[in-house]
């Protein structure tokens, strides 16, 4: 296995690379199809380059582990706005998700909705192509637009253009207090009515979810609020009475259970420990409950109804039961062998994966960089 | 091509064409509350298929973001005439980040015809604060004490003494005669904005202000903003003016600000500095005078010479006017010649054969070179 200590040793390894290299940094996000090749671990390229609070940027070699990102952050009461999940409860994995593996996956938990995702936060990259060439784009400042945006392609394209070695973000404040506003027995059509209604209105709300069994057997839809203590009281209270047509609406204020219980839902900790495949579907919020209706399977959504988590006995064909539908659907956790049957990724159209494989060409023309983990 | 083609308040989003303007597309939806939220100071004027090609932003993005976290989807027309739609209503995409990668390309890849964008619900209100300094760096001291405290104002804008004194004589705002102005604008409910305002205010008075001027109401919030919206045409009416838009990392605004101030006297033109404090993105504006053989050149070297020095303190040439023609040789500054081919390279995928706004983004010398390579290649 390659273990590279800086960029140099990562451009040499891959310029002197003869066959597949299999890039990882924590190896907790194990998402696509399996790739046989030699190891590359970016975990030997560890370290905060720079971090400045009163300018919300940080800078980091994409080795360094997330907690130690996040804790550097929670030190000066900052904190990546995109929420970044960690899979190993999920996918059975262990290690430590390195920031480049979540740059590499572009992850991103409940606050995508208002935060936007791990690619919105991106700054700036550098990383090593598929030639050993070092390659930066973007740089440290949040308004840039010399030359090609490279950094938001490199977001989520899963080491396949280059391996990744240093990532730069835009952070935000961190936050006072939390609550969630908590409306139980809906149905999923009236939880998503419910979610749009609330996102729809001036009350900043940083997580929209439902479940449709909650922990009490009966369905929850919950709605986060965050920030200042008086403005977090008086949004969970105007929230409450915009919904008050609802159904049965109650307000979580204890900081730390709205912490729990959001992460568990970013960690998709309804389906730890639970046999069978898990996919995620991005759809247009409204489009959610029909959707979900087709799958199947048992689900919960995120993202105000635009993300819906599913879990089906192994080898089921979702994208079969779906059909023809306006978003995308992804295998997150299943065999190698139905990884590789149903493709990971939904499929595109054939234009669009000609302009996607004309760009793999280029960035890595000997094809060695995750052969085939994006399909 | 103006029309909006759909509007879906439940999903926050709107389609239209993209040659729509971009303050006409908070037009269609600001009657039902609703807003799109990049809001570059030429709204009036700029269509949306700009907005896309530049990455615009505005006045408000700390908080809400650029063109690229605004835009969901496009309909785009290759150079073989394919129509390819790229995202949509859905978030994030499948595959590669396709539409990361056109937004702020240019014009470049594709020709965009439509665009889904999201729209946001207005908030329930927003309010200025005024405060004046005599001295940059403390003005940029409080700009990084603000942001630390953990308040995200929307915007926060800055303006120094030859801008403000341009702008008092043309719009009579009432500004102090101080040597840094800043204002800092936060959203909510009323009390909600009075509590922002008094961390922020508590924050500034411990830097001394010269003036301090909370608004209180929309009149007054009206008369803050006055002479800043006012800042191009008020140096406009003293002479001919080149505007400028590198950024620069927060931290280095006091060093690059006292710079400017030296190069200023060199070249013998003045320059006020108009700048979006929050994000870094400047907008200095040199002085010339287009009739006087010489000016003109004086003032473009002026300019390299500025941009150049946002790169060097860790910044870049363009934060949303594009590189274009006229920066395209100041690449080289900020890139070598490395990171440039693989840009190219990102060109040949979408136009092989260089018809999309060729002369721009890429310093003449640098996309012969790489063209006359790839046909050796093809050969």
């Amino acid at each position: 296995m390659l273990s590279p200590r800086d960029e140099r040793d990562v451009s040499a390894a891959v310029a002197a690379a003869e066959g597949p290299l299999r890039i990882f940094g924590g190896a907790t996000r194990q998402i696509g199809n399996t790739v046989v090749g030699e190891g590359l671990c970016t975990a030997g390229l560890a370290g905060i380059e720079l971090y400045e609070p009163g300018a919300l940027t940080i800078v980091a070699s994409a080795g360094t582990p997330l907690a130690e990102i996040e804790a550097v952050l929670a030190a000066e009461n900052q904190r990546l706005p995109f929420e970044p999940s960690d899979m190993r409860g999920l996918l059975g994995t262990s290690g430590d998700p390195t920031i480049g593996g979540v740059v590499a996956a572009n992850v991103s938990g409940p606050r995508r909705i208002q935060a936007g995702a791990c690619r919105d936060s991106l700054i700036g990259v550098r990383f090593v192509d598929g030639r050993g060439t070092v390659i930066k784009n973007g740089g440290r400042v949040m308004k840039n637009v010399t030359g090609y945006d490279l950094v938001k392609l490199m977001a989520g394209s899963y080491g396949t253009l280059g391996v990744l070695t240093e990532v730069a973000f835009k952070v935000l404040p961190g936050v006072e207090t939390r609550a969630s506003v908590l409306i139980s027995g809906l149905t999923d059509a009236q939880a998503v009515a419910a979610m749009s209604q609330a996102l729809g209105s001036p009350f900043e709300v940083s997580g929209a979810a439902h479940l449709p069994i909650g922990e009490v057997g009966l369905p929850l839809t919950m709605l986060r609020l965050e920030g200042f203590a008086d403005s977090v009281a008086y949004r969970a209270g105007k929230l409450t009475e915009l919904l008050s047509g609802a159904g049965e609406i109650s307000v979580e204020t204890d900081p730390e259970r709205v912490r729990a219980m959001w992460q568990e839902l970013r960690d998709v900790a309804p389906f730890h420990g639970r046999a069978g495949d898990v996919w995620r579907v991005s759809v247009k919020p409204s489009d959610g409950p029909g959707i979900a209706a087709r799958t199947g399977g048992e689900l919960f959504y995120d993202w105000g109804g635009g993300l819906i988590w599913v879990l089906l006995p192994e080898g089921t064909d979702l994208r079969a039961r779906l059909g023809d539908f306006a978003g995308h659907a992804t295998l997150i956790r299943s065999s190698v062998e139905n990884k590789a049957r149903f493709s990971v990724f939904q499929p595109e159209p054939a234009p669009v994966a000609a302009l996607c494989a004309g760009l793999r060409r280029q960035f890595d023309p000997k094809g060695i960089l995750n052969p085939g983990v994006m399909g | 091509m103006t029309e909006v083609l759909d509007t879906d308040y439940d999903n926050r989003i709107i389609r239209v064409q993209t040659g729509r303007t971009n303050i006409s597309v908070t037009g269609a939806v600001e009657e039902d509350g609703f807003f799109y939220a990049p809001d570059p100071s030429s709204q009036l004027a700029c269509a949306i298929a700009g907005n896309i090609a530049m990455n615009s932003g505005g006045a408000h993005c700390l908080k809400y973001g650029v063109t690229t976290n605004n835009l969901l989807g496009v309909t785009m027309v290759l150079m073989d005439g394919t129509v390819v739609e790229i995202g949509g209503a859905h978030l994030d995409n499948a595959g590669y980040d396709l539409l990361g990668l056109i937004c702020g390309s240019e014009g470049q890849l594709g020709v965009v015809t439509e665009a889904t964008l999201r729209i946001l619900r207005k908030p329930e209100g927003a309010r200025p604060v005024l405060i004046g300094y005599d001295s940059n760096e403390v003005a940029g001291q409080c700009v990084s004490d603000i942001i630390k405290a953990g308040v995200l104002p929307v915007a926060i804008e800055f303006m120094d003494r030859p801008c403000i004194r341009a702008t008092e004589a043309f719009a009579h705002a009432g500004y102090p005669d101080c040597e840094a102005l800043l204002i800092v604008e936060v959203e909510g409910s009323d009390a909600e904005i009075d509590a922002q305002l008094g961390v922020i205010s508590q924050i500034a008075r411990k830097h001394n202000p010269v003036e301090l001027r909370e608004s209180r109401s929309a009149e007054e919030s009206a008369r803050i903003w006055l002479g800043r919206k006012s800042a191009f045409g008020a140096m406009g009416q003293i002479n001919d003016y080149m505007c400028l838009d590198g950024t620069i990392p927060v931290s280095a605004l006091p060093r690059v600000l006292r710079r400017i101030g030296e190069m200023s006297k060199d070249y013998g033109l003045d320059v006020g500095n108009v700048f979006h404090a929050g994000d870094g993105n400047m907008h200095p504006l040199i002085l010339f005078n287009a009739n006087t053989p010489g000016d003109l050149e004086k003032c473009e070297a002026f300019g390299a010479d500025i941009l150049k020095l946002c790169v060097e303190v860790g910044g870049c040439l363009t934060g949303e006017h594009g590189v274009g023609i006229e920066k395209r040789d100041l690449m080289g500054t900020q890139f070598s010649d490395e990171d440039m081919v693989v840009q190219m390279r990102v060109k040949d995928v979408f136009d092989p054969d260089w018809l999309l706004n060729p002369a721009k983004v890429f310093p003449l010398s640098a996309s012969e070179s790489h063209r006359a390579a790839q046909s050796e290649v093809a050969a």
